[in-house]
């Protein structure tokens, strides 16, 4: 009997310390998260912020608009949708070939690594407004340095162009992520290569490989699962990333630049209208879970695969 | 581990997505006076800084602390901020007691029921409504309606212009009509120095001279109704006269679309641009170095034979004071309405910061009586018009700005502004408007 007691004693304790964390869970994602489905389904202007839940319900009406993509407010969604992608890719990608080129170079000590270690992580360390606004001054079209650089003193462009308005504007803000995010990839990077076993390069050349080779055949593959959590965690950064885009162009970015996450700060913030906000902020989540879905289901087959 | 990670991004990316969009619901009780010994109050950024605005604020507090024995907490909110932080504190119901509103949003703003309405009787607390100037009473909420807030700070637009390049380019007079600024403009554009400064990248600073042209124009981007008509031929031929200052005219210099630091008033303060169009730039142009005689100040200039609400020449521009409904201290933040609105603390904080009294019975003071409030004042005496008092005023400010701002921008980098574009422009911003 006694020991029938202490069993289920023991089978509940597990389900009992887990309680905090599923607390916390349903607080701080679930609840948040219900309460802004909820939104998407309301007609939510300030006439009613002060009590949402007494807003009228407006049915698909959010949804709908938000997909009619040959009115302007669909138009603007489909526009950056397709702006936010390309960029995603391209930072990520950067930042992802920067950063590995940067740890695999700063594999081998030299004098002076550890220097050069910790300058390679200042953006990472700056605060995010400070560095931003520093970089919107450099772009400044008549007074910023960097066309001072291209036009004054390299004589690069015949006209000095603007960076902060018009097409060019993507431009800048990718230069200003790809900055932000490599030291971060350099980070994760440089962890990973230190778990690589120096022998198996030593072998490597020994039978005649490479630097290439050595990269193709042993770094690459041992940074698989450092590079698979990497990619989706700048991903996600970069998608939502909210703080470059506002600091760099304010509440109302260039067409070439308006990232989601602003694009859906305006819907609901400056316009006021919470409701299509919200409804814009589900149909991006539903994006963002598929492609996490697939790119976890197809990163972990792979490495299956490979055990 | 396969079976964990999933679940895991997946919490993490749902509460990236939507923790933006959960405000939570708020109390709906109305003030009481459960509190009587304090008051929170959020000013807004008057100053060259917050710091500075602290300066200037708190000896004055401290006057009303010791006339009353309340104890005032101020906190000193930067413009990009505060609407955001009133729509928080509305949505939570966690709000200051008093605070400071940007007088164009007050239609917005008393839409969401969050301010005390100011009644005859609530008026007659603080001193009654004729004190107060009555374009400034008109942009304190919708017409018909009890003021969402009391008019504190006024300001008005006016034509700085540069005496001594005027001079130097033979011009006698500063421009009354847009023709003669143009021909100005065009005379005083000489290689690095332009004619005109604008702050192109500026939504707010757009969408306040858009507003001043279209009721020259004809139109105030609303109908009777209230409807939104941004695209109207009336305002097209507005928005387009302001673009073509960059676009076709060439007297401002294609740099000016992106400004939106105030870079236009630098320019103007170090002779770069001979013009700008500015409400009570004067401290702000001493803090540049540029002494008070080196500029004049005219009304903006209107059209040929203007007449009536077509020769308007500013918008009323301001800051008023609001009095959040459900404030523990009712009848504290009434008499601190009361304290901030008298004729003695009107004189400190109107001449402190350089602005206009709205007050009637401190106007006169000579505090008030540099050439360049002078000016000031007779515009928003008799020519300056309130913007939409209608409650999707703050979206208007925000999408036809934003639409000014794209053109600018289109016209800096060369490409034409025809009527077609700058139409396509402000129909997309209509359609943007939430339907209320």
């Amino acid at each position: 009997m006694a020991q029938l007691r202490r069993t289920r004693g023991r089978a509940a304790l597990p389900y009992l310390l887990l309680l905090p964390a599923l607390a916390a869970e349903l607080l701080i994602h679930l609840v948040p998260m219900v309460v802004g489905i909820v939104m998407s389904f309301k007609q939510l202007t300030q006439f009613f912020i002060r009590d949402w839940s007494t807003a009228p319900w407006s049915g698909t009406a959010n949804y709908r608009m938000a997909v009619d993509f040959h009115a302007p407010v669909g138009q603007a969604l489909l526009n950056s949708f397709w702006v936010t992608c390309a960029f995603t890719v391209l930072s990520v990608g950067l930042s992802w070939l920067v950063g590995s080129t940067a740890a695999i170079m700063m594999q081998d000590a030299f004098r002076g690594r550890a220097l050069l270690r910790a300058a390679f992580l200042l953006p990472y360390a700056l605060p995010v407004f400070a560095a931003v606004i520093t970089w919107s001054f450099m772009f400044q079209r008549d007074t910023g340095l960097i066309n001072h650089v291209l036009h004054d003193q390299l004589h690069l462009v015949k006209q000095k162009p603007f960076w902060l308005i018009g097409d060019n504007s993507f431009t800048a803000l990718l230069t200003v992520s790809v900055w932000r995010s490599w030291p971060f990839a350099f980070l994760t990077l440089t962890a990973g290569l230190q778990n690589i076993p120096r022998e198996l390069y030593e072998a490597a050349a020994m039978d005649g490989a490479g630097v290439w080779q050595q990269i193709r055949r042993i770094t690459l593959p041992s940074l698989r699962p450092v590079n698979q959590v990497l990619v989706l965690v700048l991903f996600l950064w970069t998608f939502n990333d909210f703080n470059t885009p506002f600091v760099l162009f304010g509440k109302a970015a260039p067409k070439a630049a308006d990232l989601i996450s602003i694009h859906i700060y305006q819907s609901s913030f400056v316009t006021w209208n919470f409701g299509s906000g919200s409804a814009m902020s589900v149909l991006l989540l539903l994006f963002l879970l598929l492609v996490t879905a697939v790119y976890l289901f197809a990163t972990n087959r792979r490495r299956g695969a490979d055990d | 581990m396969r079976t964990h990670r999933l679940p895991a991004a997946l919490a993490l990316t749902a509460s990236i997505t939507l923790t933006a969009t959960a405000c939570g619901g708020g109390s709906t009780s109305a003030g009481s006076n459960s509190s009587p010994k304090t008051l929170t109050y959020w000013a807004s950024n008057q100053g060259t800084s917050l710091e500075n605005d602290k300066q200037v604020l708190e000896p004055e507090l401290r006057k009303f602390e010791q006339q009353t024995g309340i104890k005032v907490n101020l906190e000193v909110i930067p413009w990009s901020d505060l609407l955001n932080r009133i729509l928080a504190a509305t949505a939570s119901g966690q709000g200051p007691d008093v605070l400071n509103i940007g007088n164009t949003w007050s239609a917005s703003l008393q839409a969401t029921g969050a301010l005390l309405p100011f009644d005859q009787a609530t008026f007659d607390k603080i001193g009654g409504k004729d004190r107060f100037l009555p374009a400034t009473i008109a942009s304190a909420g919708a017409a018909g309606k009890d003021p969402a807030a009391v008019p504190l700070y006024s300001m008005a637009y006016g034509l700085y212009y540069d005496k001594k390049l005027f001079q130097a380019a033979g011009i006698a007079n500063p421009p009354a009509t847009w023709d003669e600024l143009v021909a100005d403009g065009k005379k005083l554009t000489t290689g690095s120095q332009y004619g005109l400064a604008i702050e192109g990248g500026n939504v707010s600073e757009n969408v306040h001279h858009a507003f001043t042209l279209g009721m020259q124009h004809g139109t105030g981007f609303y109908d009777a109704a209230g409807k939104p008509q941004f695209d109207s031929p009336q305002a097209v031929a507005a928005v387009k006269q302001y673009v073509d200052f960059i676009a076709a005219d060439k007297i401002a210099a294609p740099g000016n679309a992106e400004y939106a630091a105030n870079q236009s008033v630098t320019d103007f303060a170090t002779g770069k641009a001979a013009m700008l169009m500015w409400q009570a730039a004067g401290a702000n142009l001493k803090s540049h170095g540029m002494n008070p005689d080196d500029y004049g100040v005219a009304p903006i200039p209107v059209p040929v034979g203007a007449t009536g609400s077509q020769a308007t020449s500013s918008m009323v521009a301001g800051i008023n004071l609001a009095v959040f409904k459900n404030t523990k201290n009712l009848d504290g933040a009434l008499n601190f309405v009361k304290f901030m609105t008298g004729d003695d603390e009107q004189k400190v904080l109107n001449s402190t910061y350089g602005n206009l009294p709205p007050v009637k019975s401190v106007q006169a003071d000579p505090a008030f009586a540099t050439p360049e409030l002078k000016t000031l004042a007779g515009v928003l005496q008799g020519s300056a018009a309130p913007l939409p008092q209608v409650a999707s005023e703050s979206q208007f400010e925000t999408l036809v700005g934003t639409a000014v701002k794209n053109l600018l921008a289109a016209a800096a980098a060369g490409q034409p502004v025809t009527e077609a574009s700058v139409k396509a422009e402000l129909t997309k911003a209509q359609q943007q408007m939430p339907a209320s």
